[in-house]
């Protein structure tokens, strides 16, 4: 599997930030769930592209990063907690490089007709543009493009196979 | 004596890449109960060398894959006539033959030219009911098959036959996990002679069938997104309708007059229904609310449209009806949780579309009585999708998926007939049935 690589650097990285900042964990629980939460203060420093950050959060941010897939529920355009705190790191990256340009690729299960299909990933991609445009990206940074459901990473027919092509990928020009 | 059109002579120029497509083959999985029985006889050629098309047998089939007939053997026939001369009406009658088919095929000395003369009667009430000769190249023997065939069905039914039709289908193989590669298909409605007319390594959707058969319209993501497309079926020649980009282009659809193009932009930010004048590219946007409207389909009069919008809840669209003229906007359909791409019946009273029951996960082919707002489901896979509606309204061809691969369907609007189209492998899907050809 391709992904390997990412996989087991993100899980030494999000092992190394439950080590060290169990603290914060539990500060982020108290913080309300609604949507546009704003990026907690410590999250924004990391990817300032200057030092004084510790290994950990290094780790933090660099799993943030290599997080290119954001997936969704079904039929559903939000975006998790998750995904959420993910895209604040890659927002800090492109406001820090005016220069980098992003590409959001929307993505729908199968199920349904393939034109509303077509919508739905659109409108999961700009879910995607939108938080990023929020959180201060310039939007000629960012383009929005559907395939819909015409190319999914698996094209089986079981949920978890569903689940995998609701999704939007990020991917960086 | 009648010239077969040069219709859709989709030179090979156009198929430049040299692939070719799959060959669909037609199976019947289900008919009328009483079929009613037609003896074919096999046609005598009366010229040198073996001709490369097998006429009675394209219209056996025919007559066969359209669940209404059901042709007798031919190693029951008690003679084989080829003449009115030499048919006797009790040897047909003896076999419970209610119709029978007879024929010759000629070619003079000096041409390239083709004479099939057939020849249609009523066993039961003893009399000829029709006959004709038709003239056309070795390469035309298909198109006079399915004209045959056209002509049986119109004269017993009295409805007319949509034999001589094409489709346009998409199908893609999948290489590996990154690459697949799509293709924008072109058959005779039976499948026979399959050829691409497009390739591409990005997907390819939403073809499209210009009131007169003469072009075609898709969505192509070849220039990295969805672009609509406009393709001349004799010459090849290609236009690129839309270049929106941060937009999807999609979903196109000729008005009844060939004048006008509906299609579904995003360039304002969400998916709005607009129509484009052919003529001087002006563009009017027709949905303007902040839902998704997409799937635009004409009423015949030209003066409405059907959609599909999540503009009463997100995610759960239905099928709306606005007009050109006044912008009134009306909801069709209320029962069950998704219904879309929706398409009217030549009838004007009937439409079909996908539908997906209040408890059901399940998606259906189901027509729609406007009048009665009633929905029956016609089909009962779990996802079927892509209705195109035969030109004389009979029967419906759609996608379903069979095991991890999507084939081809079909059934008639009143449930009694089914078939499929099914390929080795890959996918086929998106079926748009031609007009009539002529």
């Amino acid at each position: 599997m391709q992904n390997n690589g990412f996989m087991k650097f993100g899980m030494v990285a999000m092992l190394s930030v439950m080590l060290v900042a169990c603290q914060s964990t539990d500060k982020k629980k108290e913080a309300p769930a609604a949507a546009p939460t704003p990026p907690p203060a410590a999250a924004a420093k990391p990817a300032a592209p200057t030092g004084g950050l510790s290994a950990a959060e290094i780790a933090k941010r660099d799993a943030a990063l290599a997080k290119t897939k954001f997936y969704f529920e079904f039929d559903k355009s939000d975006i998790s907690q998750e995904d959420r705190d993910a895209l604040v790191y890659h927002a800090a990256q492109l406001k820090a490089n005016p220069s980098m340009h992003v590409r959001l690729e929307g993505n729908a299960d199968e199920r349904g007709t393939r034109e509303y299909n077509l919508a739905l990933g659109e409108r999961r991609a700009k879910a995607v543009f939108n938080y990023l445009q929020v959180q201060g990206v310039a939007a000629s940074q960012m383009e929005t493009i559907s395939y819909g459901e015409e190319r999914p990473v698996d094209t089986g027919k079981t949920e978890a196979a569903y689940s995998k092509n609701r999704r939007v990928d990020l991917i960086r020009k | 004596m009648k010239m077969i059109k040069f219709l859709l002579s989709v030179a090979t120029v156009l198929v430049s890449q040299a692939v070719f497509s799959q060959q669909l083959v037609i199976q019947i999985t289900q008919g009328v109960s009483n079929p009613i029985p037609i003896a074919v006889v096999p046609f005598e050629w009366q010229g040198f060398g073996v001709l490369p098309e097998n006429i009675t047998g394209v219209v056996t089939s025919d007559l066969k894959n359209s669940g209404e007939f059901a042709p007798i053997p031919e190693k029951n026939m008690l003679g084989t006539p080829h003449q009115e001369k030499d048919v006797y009406y009790r040897d047909w009658r003896f076999l419970g033959s209610d119709y029978l088919l007879i024929g010759r095929i000629t070619r003079s000395a000096d041409s390239a030219l083709i004479q099939v003369q057939y020849e249609l009667f009523d066993v039961v009430n003893q009399k000829r009911m029709v006959g004709e000769v038709i003239s056309g190249t070795e390469a035309q023997l298909r198109d006079i098959s399915h004209q045959i065939s056209d002509v049986v069905y119109e004269k017993i039914l009295h409805v007319r036959g949509a034999f001589a039709t094409k489709i346009l289908y998409i199908t893609s193989q999948r290489i590996s996990d990154t690459v697949t590669h799509y293709q924008l298909n072109l058959a005779d409605a039976d499948g026979g002679r399959a050829q691409v007319l497009l390739n591409s390594k990005e997907p390819i959707m939403s073809p499209a069938w210009s009131p007169d058969a003469s072009q075609i319209a898709y969505v192509s993501f070849e220039s990295g997104r969805s672009q609509i497309y406009v393709q001349n079926l004799s010459t090849g020649a290609r236009e690129q309708l839309t270049n929106f980009t941060n937009s999807s282009n999609s979903s196109p659809a000729w008005s009844p007059d060939g004048t006008k193009m509906a299609m579904v932009l995003s360039k304002d930010g969400n998916p709005d229904v607009y129509v484009m004048d052919l003529r001087t590219r002006q563009l009017r946007k027709i949905t303007t609310n902040i839902a998704v409207d997409t799937e635009p389909s004409w009423m015949k009069d030209g003066k409405s449209l059907l959609y599909t919008s999540d503009q009463g809840g997100a995610n759960r669209p239905q099928i709306y009806q606005i007009s050109l003229e006044t912008g009134w906007n009306e909801r069709v359909t209320f029962d069950g949780t998704f219904n879309a791409k929706a398409a009217m019946l030549p009838d004007g009273k009937n439409m079909i579309l996908v539908h997906r029951a209040e408890v059901s996960d399940d998606f259906h082919v189901a027509i729609m009585n406007l009048e009665r707002g009633s929905i029956s489901t016609l089909t009962d896979s779990a996802l079927d999708e892509s209705p195109t509606i035969a030109p004389n309204g009979r029967m419906i061809m759609y996608s379903s998926k069979v095991g991890d691969h999507a084939i081809l369907n079909a059934v008639s609007i009143n449930g009694r007939i089914k078939y499929q189209l099914p390929v080795k492998d890959g996918d086929v899907r998106e079926p748009a049935w031609s007009p009539f050809l002529d």
